[in-house]
């Protein structure tokens, strides 16, 4: 297939749905059913958004402050998963006890923390990143210990026929083999740790992220300004996947994990 | 890297030991269900140093655990595994392992996947890639060698891993049906490559595979395992001068005989599998 035609084939269908969501928005705002104050048109929102965005509203600078709270959350996560994960990969007692505590805590939404978070830290900024990696550190570990554990063991086998042994093995062949099914974990860690800062956003007052703008637009009763603010945390989310998308197809086209690449 | 080549002149300067000696060796495997396989019973075995020895025997007759056993990757129940008359006592640079598999690491290129062997050898870094060239050349893939494994072909990847395997220049090649996943021309052009470079480098070689005509062609001996729990059963001594051809006519008569021995040994045991479940015929 030729270039443009791919680049086409990609962009067409993401169009395609937000054209077809606006247009049901639009029809139906446009019944009249709802009030306006509840249902805002589409082009009331898209006003609302580029007003905001362009008279600087305070839209991309709580996007500007979440980004960054979840930038330093899921490093944070990171760091503390992963040698959990590898822990729990590398011993059955550690799976067992630690790996059940990670899973424990993977089904407690981690917004379940902000009541203690609150008590522990005041209505603080380091009540809002307790939450955010309380909601991802679970995730890094669970998948930095199935990444291990699906290495496959041919590799294994050959490298230690090979005469790599011990730590060495363990750094330059078990590590590098199970990068892609960590990337994949880090994915879904990210939207869990998204997803945490703007419950915790929400609920903190003084937080003033995009979960925070979000409440005060509720408060001011600005619907168009509600869904344009909801629209941003979308289209935040929608980058920080396509980063992700980016590094995780580089890793598998370079090892030919994905057909045609 | 100086150390490698003299140890093997000591293997050779007392050709009347065997490189490898397996004694009495029993192996059993306890499955996921819990069941216990008895894989390998009893088995004595010698290989002489230099020797191209092939193991011939019906699917899962213990050919790969025997091969795993002497790579050091598993330990035996019962029984001795020897090299040079010392106990084997795990895996090492001086047993090189061809899977069927061919196990390259993907995040490598194919030259990259040689220095990484040569590394673990003890080869100093500024040597590695002419050397990896050098064996890359033997085996036809100079011009591969920047590719990622994923981007050649399933036999340019299995002569990917005889190119590492012989770069580390090991006392003895082990290989578990390493060319059983080819398609038939790939197959014979790698055979015949295998003997050229073989009769080069004269390893000790003990190659599994179930495919007799692929043992004749490549052995001096071609010895025959029995069905589960595995035993060896015969051998045939392949005599013919090298290198020797597919066409040749001697060659396809000792394929015959071997083959039928094979078949019977089969036939015994789909009568034995037959009499244990009669409720099944």
């Amino acid at each position: 297939m030729s270039r443009p035609r791919k680049a086409f084939g990609q962009v067409w269908p993401r169009i395609a749905i937000i054209a077809v969501l606006i247009l049901v928005w639009w029809a139906v705002a446009a019944t009249g059913f709802w009030d306006r104050a509840l249902l805002p048109s589409p082009a009331s929102v898209w006003t609302a958004l580029w007003s905001n965005l362009t008279r600087g509203g305070g839209l991309l600078v709580a996007a500007e402050r979440s980004v960054l709270r979840l930038t330093l959350g899921l490093a944070a996560a990171v760091a503390i998963g992963t040698p959990i994960g590898l822990a729990m990969a590398a011993s059955k007692v550690v799976q067992r006890s630690a790996g059940s505590l990670m899973v424990g805590l993977q089904a407690l939404p981690s917004i379940a923390w902000l009541p203690l978070a609150t008590l522990w830290f005041g209505i603080t900024e380091k009540a809002v990143f307790f939450v955010v990696v309380m909601g991802a550190t679970p995730a890094v570990a669970i998948a930095t210990a199935a990444s291990v554990r699906l290495v496959p063991p041919t590799l294994v086998r050959t490298a230690r026929t090979l005469g790599s042994s011990g730590g060495r093995l363990y750094v330059r062949v078990v590590l590098p083999a199970a990068i892609p099914g960590y990337i994949v974990g880090l994915q879904q860690a990210w939207a869990l740790a998204w997803r945490a800062l703007m419950a915790a956003e929400l609920l903190v007052t003084g937080a003033r992220g995009l979960g925070h703008f979000l409440e005060r637009t509720g408060a001011i009763f600005d619907t168009p300004l509600m869904l344009a603010t909801m629209v941003v945390i979308m289209l935040v989310g929608i980058s920080v996947d396509a980063l992700f998308t980016l590094v995780d197809r580089r890793v598998r086209s370079r090892r030919g994990l994905i057909p045609s690449a | 890297m100086s150390s490698v080549p003299s140890l093997r002149l000591v293997g050779r300067s007392a050709p009347t030991s065997p490189k490898l000696t397996l004694r009495g060796v029993s192996k059993t495997y306890s499955q996921s269900s819990g069941e216990l396989v008895r894989a390998l019973d009893d088995v004595t075995l010698d290989v002489a140093p230099g020797e191209f020895v092939c193991l011939v025997g019906p699917s899962g007759c213990g050919k790969s655990t025997l091969l795993d056993l002497i790579a050091g990757l598993e330990r035996p129940d019962a029984g001795q595994v020897l090299m040079d008359g010392r106990p084997i006592a795990g895996p090492g640079p001086d047993r090189a392992v061809l899977f069927q598999e061919p196990a390259l690491f993907p995040w490598m290129s194919v030259v990259r996947n040689i220095e990484f062997a040569l590394g673990l050898t003890g080869v100093p870094k500024a040597d590695r890639r002419e050397l990896a060239m050098h064996w890359l050349s033997k085996v036809h893939l100079s011009a591969f060698a920047s590719a990622q494994p994923h981007e050649i072909s399933p036999g340019m990847r299995q002569r990917a891993v005889l190119a590492r395997a012989l770069a580390c220049q090991p006392e003895v090649l082990l290989a578990d049906e390493p060319f059983g996943a080819l398609d038939a021309q790939s197959r014979e052009v790698l055979q015949r490559e295998l003997q050229t470079v073989w009769l080069e480098t004269r390893n000790t070689f003990v190659f599994v595979t179930h495919n007799v005509r692929e043992a004749v062609f490549l052995a001096d001996r071609v010895v025959l395992m029995s069905a589960r729990p595995g035993t060896l059963v015969a051998e045939h001594r392949i005599s013919s001068p090298r290198p020797r051809s597919f066409e040749d006519v001697l060659l396809a008569k000792v394929v015959v005989d071997v083959h039928d021995h094979l078949l019977k040994e089969v036939q015994r045991v789909v009568a034995a599998e037959e009499g244990v479940r009669p409720g099944l015929a």
